[in-house]
């Protein structure tokens, strides 16, 4: 079942006269963990905007083509009703806090919907839990770091649990172990909880093993829309910049030099050590 | 050269930021400063160019103590670029944005024209000179940050997190900057969790927890030492991930590089078949 599907989708923000994302026709199946990536300025962030109808209910500019996300037409309908199916955690976490502690910012969106006082408390729980922050429930989210925003953010839009999340570089500030725990935390929920999730991310060694679909695009333009290990091993994807896996790097690297591994692209160092110990011990 | 000696700092909340923190880096030198998030490692470089004065204990820049002098005549020299590009950035063009400084700074007209359109070029953004730098995406207002900075070509320079919201290619201009930069004796401080990054260009290391300093030494050391790393919430880069599973069949541990790392195994595999 298609639960996005863009059409031609082309948009041009107020004063600007190059669209920043043109003719994108794109479907994301239910349930799909998708990653979206490609060079800086290529049209990511904004595209992402449109899926919760952030464009163009609160942005001016020219929308043309056609959206619809969860069976509903994103340029029809409020965004507050958008809100139910769509979570989105913004690139800069600042953007989006704004309650006097924690704990009520991640309630807040559950207020909202009506969600009884007994199942919100659940849920808020559950969320500061998952995202490691429920130590801090109590602190303003002005006063942690970037980082800790980061997690509220994200905790806040969990605990939602909308049928689609959406994630704009959600752990940028992150260090590398928790960030890591945080992508396993989303990769648990797309499997578990059948969560479809879009991930818009430069880090591809971190998040490129936990994709089944990914798009690539390029000055608002999408480029490459499909499978992770077939796009990843072309060698147009490297030379748009895209920053591949060093496993797949060193894996085409050595597979120029003739050495015989299996044909199936690594995206991690668990599948490239794996296949590298079989070439070894067919050598001993 | 910048030398800080035992260097403690507490925030007015009284949260102990810094617990003596010794540390000497060179004219010239690239380093990288790494560890979780809360670690203190933003707090440690704001002490490089006076932002913040320790609490306890000296910091000193080229032979002058933080403590007297002022930020202003400390920020000629080192040149800061926050980790939110958007705690930097108020002008409403790209060109006024990297205008500021230098013109602050006191230069001529025509020096700040070349400086600009040098700048804007470096870091991929002449298309933009006209364009308000809230229109840029992330990635972009990033590098405008950075460019405002670079103009005014300062013999520090810090950069917190710069590779946030970067692809690929930028990051690639950016270490090939920061050899240019290390080439003229500059000294180049960034603040950073992309181990990748770091990986490919192998820099001095400091790694951070709690406040201290709990390892520095040279980039390929330290990044394949995963008892050390675990400490500081650090992953190991991914090629020496490979090479600490290939271990057990004698090859060696510290390889972060993927060029010495195609080169190790088809050296290996070669022993092997004779």
């Amino acid at each position: 079942m298609v639960i996005i599907e863009t059409k031609n989708l082309t948009y041009t923000y107020p004063g600007v006269q190059k669209p920043s994302i043109s003719d994108v026709s794109i479907k994301v199946e239910k349930g799909e963990f998708v990653l979206i990536t490609g060079p800086s300025g290529c049209g990511k962030t904004t595209l992402c905007r449109c899926f919760n109808g952030l464009i163009p209910h609160f942005y001016q500019g020219e929308l043309k083509g056609e959206i619809t996300v969860a069976d509903m037409d994103t340029t029809k309908q409020q965004t507050h009703t958008m809100a139910k199916s769509v979570g989105l955690v913004f690139q800069n976490p600042e953007n989006q806090l704004f309650a006097l502690s924690i704990e009520k910012d991640v309630a807040f969106g559950l207020e909202n919907l009506g969600v009884p006082r007994e199942e919100m408390r659940k849920r808020v729980e559950w969320a500061l839990k998952l995202t490691g922050i429920y130590d801090l429930r109590e602190r303003s989210p002005h006063e942690v770091s970037g980082g800790q925003q980061q997690r509220v953010a994200i905790a806040a839009v969990l605990a939602m649990q909308p049928e689609i999340i959406v994630l704009d570089e959600p752990t940028s500030f992150l260090d590398p172990l928790s960030a890591e725990k945080i992508f396993k935390v989303i990769h648990d929920l797309n499997k578990k909880l059948g969560i479809t999730v879009v991930l818009i991310e430069h880090r591809l060694d971190l998040t490129a093993k936990y994709a089944d679909h990914i798009i690539i695009m390029d000055e608002g333009k999408v480029c490459f829309d499909g499978n992770p290990r077939e796009i990843l091993s072309t060698e147009e994807t490297r030379l748009i910049g895209v920053g591949i896996p060093k496993a797949t790097v060193l894996y085409q690297l050595l597979k120029k030099e003739g050495i015989n591994l299996n044909n199936l692209t690594p995206l991690s160092s668990e599948e490239l050590s794996t296949l590298l110990m079989e070439v070894f011990e067919t050598h001993d | 050269m910048i030398e800080v000696e035992n260097v403690h700092f507490s925030y007015p909340n009284g949260v102990k930021a810094l617990k003596g923190i010794s540390l000497s880096i060179k004219n010239g030198e690239f380093m990288a400063i790494m560890g979780q998030n809360g670690a203190g490692k933003t707090t440690l470089v704001k002490h490089f160019n006076g932002l913040l004065k320790p609490s306890e204990g000296t910091v000193r820049v080229d032979g002058v103590e933080t403590t007297k002098t002022s930020v202003a005549a400390l920020a000629r020299n080192a040149g800061f670029v926050f980790q939110n590009p958007d705690h930097q950035l108020f002008s409403e063009t790209v060109e006024e944005e990297v205008a500021f400084a230098l013109k602050n700074f006191g230069f001529e007209a025509e020096v700040i024209e070349l400086r600009i359109t040098w700048a804007l070029n470096l870091l991929g953004l002449t298309q933009y000179r006209k364009t308000s730098p809230f229109l840029l995406s992330g990635g972009e207002r990033k590098r405008v940050a950075l460019a405002s900075v670079l103009a005014w070509n300062p013999n520090t320079l810090i950069l917190d997190e710069p590779t946030i919201g970067q692809d690929h290619q930028q990051k690639e201009k950016l270490r090939q900057f920061v050899v240019q930069m290390q080439t003229q004796g500059k000294t180049v401080v960034i603040v950073t969790h992309d181990v990748e990054f770091v990986a490919e260009s192998n820099p001095r290391v400091v790694l951070m927890k709690e406040g201290t300093i709990v390892a520095d030494g040279e980039g390929r050391e330290i990044l394949t030492n995963p008892e050390v790393l675990a400490q500081s919430s650090i992953v190991l880069p991914q090629v020496a991930q490979i090479f600490m599973k290939l271990a057990p069949l004698g090859l060696p541990k510290n390889v972060i590089d993927v060029y010495a790392a195609k080169e190790i195994i088809l050296k290996a595999l070669e022993e092997r078949r004779r």
